[in-house]
């Protein structure tokens, strides 16, 4: 299966955070890459949805839905800097 | 919806007059829903083919044999019939007159749809940012919105890939380096990128670009797949 990008997932992190993000900067812990979300690898088919970083491959976020209940998983973030967006 | 256009055999435009619609950017998706009598819901991502600045809401959906939604947009939807969408949805891969130029379009495929939108917008807002478009395209009939390309006042280049017609003088040959050296601005002129398609075909402009030596932070993408509608 081919990876999407960051894209894929704007209308899903809109519903889990109530925020455009796609434009927001996140750092990887594993290899210091930094970059906007939309560039980001995104898997959608895995159980849930799997995001990782495009330089090291690691796994950044994973988001899990389950009647109705979404669980985000964000440690492999070093940092998430949303900017102004999230006020927006 | 109000109209179902046929763009190519495999392609329509499905046109909406959405209620309370705050307007969106050019290069932005929406989100369609759809739930079976039964419940079950399947959502699919499609760019907006329509500038901000045009009377309706259009979404140009590929039909996708093993799809969950394209079939139904594409051969059961109906005038009248209503829609569950959320969006505009993202806020990366939009393009504003303000942000000028010179503004240089990559599409395989029916990732030129949010190019449409850009490109309409370009022409509506009056900008005088240069513009050029490179869409590969398997064959001349699959090319979407084959009439209006023409119309819109930016610098449009196709290349067929799998099939060209008789006497065809335009590109056929698959997208890389030698063809975006030559299509592109050179990176001294620092072009705005923006490149949309199938996951492959992201990855070989963008590596291409980049080892031409353009800025990568000036490179956005989209990528789209089979499941991931667009």
């Amino acid at each position: 299966m081919d990876a999407l990008d960051g894209n894929a997932i704007a209308g899903q992190l809109v519903e889990v955070f109530g925020a455009e993000l796609t434009t927001a900067t996140g750092v990887c812990a594993g290899c210091g890459a930094s970059g906007p979300v939309a560039e980001l690898e995104v898997y959608l088919e895995a159980p849930g949805t799997v995001v990782r970083c495009r330089s090291c491959k690691a796994v950044l976020m994973v988001l899990v839905s389950r009647r109705g209940v979404t669980c985000v998983d964000l440690h492999g973030f070093a940092q998430f800097d949303v900017g102004r967006r999230i006020r927006e | 919806m109000v109209e179902l256009l046929d763009e190519t055999p495999r392609v329509r435009s499905v046109v909406l007059d959405p209620p309370d619609w705050g307007g969106h950017l050019a290069g932005q998706h929406v989100d369609v829903r759809l739930t079976a009598e039964d419940g079950y819901q399947a959502q699919r991502s499609y760019s907006i083919a329509s500038a901000p600045e045009d009377e309706h809401l259009v979404l140009t959906v590929e039909r996708l044999d093993d799809g969950e939604v394209s079939p139904y947009l594409v051969d059961e939807l109906r005038p009248g019939d209503e829609l569950e969408l959320r969006g505009p949805i993202g806020g990366y891969f939009v393009w504003e007159a303000s942000t000028g130029g010179p503004l240089l379009l990559v599409a395989g495929g029916s990732g030129v749809v949010p190019f449409r939108s850009m490109l309409r917008h370009r022409a509506a807002a009056g900008s005088d940012a240069p513009a050029r478009l490179l869409y590969s395209s398997r064959s001349l009939d699959e090319v979407i919105y084959r009439d209006e390309w023409e119309g819109l006042g930016a610098d449009v280049r196709f290349t067929l890939t799998r099939e060209q017609p008789e006497g065809w003088t335009g590109y056929a040959r698959r997208i890389d380096g030698e063809l975006l050296a030559e299509v592109a601005w050179p990176p001294a002129e620092r072009p705005l990128v923006y490149v949309c398609g199938p996951t492959v075909f992201v990855e070989t402009a963008a590596e291409a670009l980049v080892a031409l030596g353009h800025d990568p932070a000036r490179i956005k993408t989209e990528r789209f797949g089979a499941t991931g509608g667009r």
